[in-house]
């Protein structure tokens, strides 16, 4: 168990081991097939890490407030699902602040019960995946859900448009992270979240209104939720009722690859989209490896786990020990 | 005292840890059938002695005797075996087992192929409870006993060994005073059985109602011993502090200002009762009491962290109802709380952002937060209060203790308010650092600030305040003024003793 000094090898792969890990991999798949280099590759993996990437970026908030959220991906077929079905009662302009506001209610709910009523998120945000899941399905009936005239509707410019040649999902995901850095970079707001998350004793006995600040974790979490939704319902203008299942966890893993400690207190916007970038490369490149689609599950909690253990490592400095 | 060989005797006992002689040729001898009390300061070296005696720490020099062999202790389970038994204060029971496993915990009675000889085992226990006289069987769940009962299966399990000595560590500090008769019955039942009792506390009172006689320490070495019957509380406190403790006193060296704040018949449920006192600008008031007097319970609901059940809050003679800590920093009261890394500080963010915290929302520019004024702050406060790090991008949490405590008053300073509570000032901090933070609190009464300090350290109470409060279980017993208070007079007070003067609680 040798101790890593900061020179040693060791010790450099433990303190940037995920980015090592990210240029192996890029290299290793450039090497084993051109075409993941390719621009339209390129441009294809970042469009459709977007919408991972949109709620991994709220999630960022409610991870450095010292908080889990793993009622995204279901939060997010409820947007996809409520937007769609508004879509043809309302017309898109009303359809979508409507949908927005339904989910920074689910949002508000969860931030309530963690906030202010200090329930462990754990426990909250996995009832209310499952809650949310089943609100979901009586709202449709358990029908899939289609917009009537897909021709016609201005509404899949989320999803599908352009704008000065770059696809809307992706500037709609530059655009969020842009703004979220500087709220949580540069704002009193965003400073609260941090020592909220460092020390949560601390911050009430410096006068700040913890339970205000987690709530508002939550509601940033749902925002992104909603955009997410609306960039999935604008792709497809139809979607089963489980569109978002299992996004929860990628979303974790982005924001957990990218180097948020599950601790709290620690974690950047921008760190969260390298972490989106690297995971949604990785398992593109798998894919053009030729790894069966489903085995990307099995990839995934592998990276997972080994950036956990690699955060761990650099907090104490070394690999392995036998104690904590 | 009729057998005239000592249960239990110490001799020399010398120990020394890293630039501290803790103990200095401490001698002590505990008769059978005797309860003998331990008594000193903080720090005097009791903890480190019962250590020895328990096996934890190795003497130096010395020699322990039991029943006049000497005996080498090189763990708890050896002092057991030996016939030294601890009843601690902190309780180390299983609250899932019953109370016959609790008792024999490790060495439960066993039949063929390993399996528990349950029948014994309560038989066994019952034998001993019944001795006890208790209102509790063998079967019964830990969990489910009172804290008293619960230290009377701790004494129980002291009784499966036939002991020659028991030490009983601040046994009451959490019993009620019915709990304490009954055991001080057992204690009197163990002295029947020619057992020698080692008896640690802080409240005179149950020292002079139970022991036959009092050893003092202080500063590590052996004081004397006195016959409990021929003594007095005075001589006593005289021991244990010695000479005259040469600190300074605090001599007012300017204007008392206006009354700050006034607190009136302030209770908070069980915590503390009928709290009265005053601050004005330019002075310090001390708080001292033990640990658990309530003293921060006070601090906490004048931050507004505390509900109080009754009473009135008065700022500038003005009644205000606090509602949260937040409210508490917009009205002027601030609070560096005890428990500095803890409460006070988020030790992974920076000494600057650590600092400004509680105005994060006033430091702007537009809608982000000024960089500038931020760190305008920050070199003010650093060297107005000589912080020393390396820039303000250090992590808190790489500072030493001094340092980090100066980032907490300096976020209280920055604010500018008109009541500063500071909790332990000086708690875990080493004795350079301590001159200067006290210093400090001193200069701040000078420029006008009404300054609270609630402190467990008799000199730091003594140095900094101008007026003591001193507390006893939830009550204020006595106000003192730096010039009438001396320091028997305060432990009197703080051990619930009444005073020349003081109000009977």
């Amino acid at each position: 168990m040798a101790e890593l000094t900061k020179k040693g090898i060791g010790g450099f792969i433990a303190r940037h081991g995920i980015l090592v890990a990210f240029v192996l991999f890029m290299v290793g798949f450039a090497l084993a097939n051109p075409r993941f280099i390719a621009i339209e590759n390129i441009s294809g993996v970042i469009r459709s890490s977007a919408i991972i990437g949109v709620m991994a970026l709220g999630v960022t908030f409610v991870v450095i407030g010292g908080n889990l959220d793993l009622s995204v991906g279901s939060m997010m077929s409820f947007s996809t699902i409520v937007v769609l079905d508004l879509h043809d009662k309302l017309g898109p302009t009303l359809a979508i602040p409507a949908m927005f506001a339904m989910t920074l209610a689910l949002g508000a709910f969860i931030g309530f019960l963690v906030g202010y009523l200090k329930l462990n998120s754990l426990i909250v945000t996995l009832g209310m995946l499952s809650a949310i899941h089943g609100l979901t399905l009586t709202y449709s009936g358990g029908k899939n859900m289609d917009i009537d005239d897909k021709q016609g509707t201005w509404f899949s410019i989320f999803g599908q448009g352009n704008v000065a040649g770059i696809p809307v999902p992706i500037l709609m995901f530059a655009l969020l992270a842009v703004v979220l850095t500087l709220l949580l970079s540069k704002t009193p707001f965003g400073r609260k979240v941090y020592a909220v998350g460092g020390n949560g004793t601390a911050a009430t006995f410096s006068g700040i209104p913890r339970a205000r600040v987690v709530f508002m974790t939550y509601m940033i979490s749902a925002f992104c939720v909603a955009t997410a939704g609306l960039i999935q319902a604008s792709r497809s203008l139809g979607s089963q009722n489980t569109v978002g299942q299992g996004l929860e966890l990628e979303v974790l893993a982005a924001v957990i690859l990218g180097g948020a400690s599950l601790l709290g207190g620690s974690g950047t916007v921008f760190k969260t989209v390298i972490g989106v970038l690297i995971l949604g490369f990785i398992q593109n490149g798998l894919l053009l490896m030729g790894l069966a689609f489903y085995a990307q599950y099995v990839v995934t909690w592998v990276i997972i786990i080994l950036a956990v253990w690699l955060d761990i490592a650099a907090k104490r400095g070394r690999l392995w020990s036998p104690i904590a | 005292m009729t057998d005239q060989t000592p249960a239990l005797r110490l001799e020399g006992i010398v120990k020394t840890f890293p630039g501290v002689r803790a103990l200095d040729g401490v001698s002590f001898t505990v008769m059978p059938g005797e309860v003998h009390a331990l008594m000193g300061e903080n720090g005097a070296g009791k903890s480190t002695l019962m250590k020895v005696l328990g096996g934890i720490y190795d003497p130096d020099e010395g020699q322990i005797f039991i029943a006049e062999q000497p005996a080498v202790m090189t763990s708890p389970i050896e002092a057991k075996a030996k016939g030294v038994v601890f009843i601690h204060q902190e309780l180390s029971l299983a609250d899932e087992l019953s109370v016959a496993e609790n008792i024999f915990l490790g060495e439960l009675p066993r039949k063929s192929l390993g399996r528990v000889d349950w029948g014994k085992l309560y038989a066994d226990t019952d034998a001993i409870l019944k001795t006890l006289n208790v209102g509790f069987n063998a079967k019964t769940r830990v969990g489910d006993l009172s804290i008293a009962n619960q230290q009377m299966v701790e004494i129980a399990r002291a009784l499966t060994v036939d002991p020659r000595a028991v030490i009983f560590d601040e046994p009451t500090a959490s019993l009620t005073d019915a709990e304490k008769v009954v055991l001080f019955e057992v204690i009197s039942d163990l002295q029947s059985r020619g057992v020698g009792v080692i008896y640690i506390s802080h409240r005179m009172e149950e020292i002079f109602k139970i022991t036959d006689r009092i050893s003092v320490l202080r500063d590590g070495q052996y004081r004397g011993t006195l016959n409990t019957a021929e003594t007095n509380e005075e001589e006593v406190t005289q021991l244990m502090i010695g000479r005259k403790l040469d600190l300074s006193r605090n001599e007012a060296t300017h204007e008392m200002g206006e009354v700050a704040l006034e607190v009136r018949n302030l209770s908070c449920g069980d915590l503390f009762h009928d709290v009265s006192f005053t601050v004005r600008r330019g002075e310090v008031l001390g708080f001292y009491g033990l640990v658990g007097a309530g003293r921060t319970e006070i601090a906490e609901t004048l931050f507004g962290l505390r509900d109080p059940s009754a009473g009135q809050i008065l700022l500038d003679g003005e009644e205000v109802r606090i509602t949260s800590p937040q409210d508490a920093i917009r009205r002027g009261i601030s609070l560096v709380p005890e428990d500095r890394k803890g409460q006070g500080l988020i030790l992974g963010m920076n000494c600057r952002d650590n600092m400004t915290l509680p105005q994060v929302d006033d430091m702007t520019a537009g809608p982000f937060v000024s960089d500038g004024a931020e760190v305008a702050i920050f070199d003010q406060y650093r060297d107005k209060l000589d912080i020393r790090t390396p820039g303000w991008r250090q992590l808190v949490g790489n500072l030493s203790g001094g340092n980090q405590q100066k980032i907490v008053i300096g976020k209280w300073l920055s604010m500018h308010p008109e009541v500063l509570i500071v909790d332990e000032p000086t708690r875990g901090i080493d004795v350079g650092s301590k001159s200067e933070i006290h210093n400090l609190i001193r200069d701040l009464a000078s420029q006008g600030y009404a300054v609270i300090v609630i402190s467990s350290e008799m000199p730091e109470v003594l140095h900094v305040s101008d007026r003591i409060v001193a507390m006893f279980s939830g009550r204020v017993m006595r106000e003192f003024t730096a010039e009438e208070v001396t320091e028997d007079s305060l432990i009197q007070a703080i051990s619930g003793l009444t005073g020349s003067g003081a109000q009977v609680a």
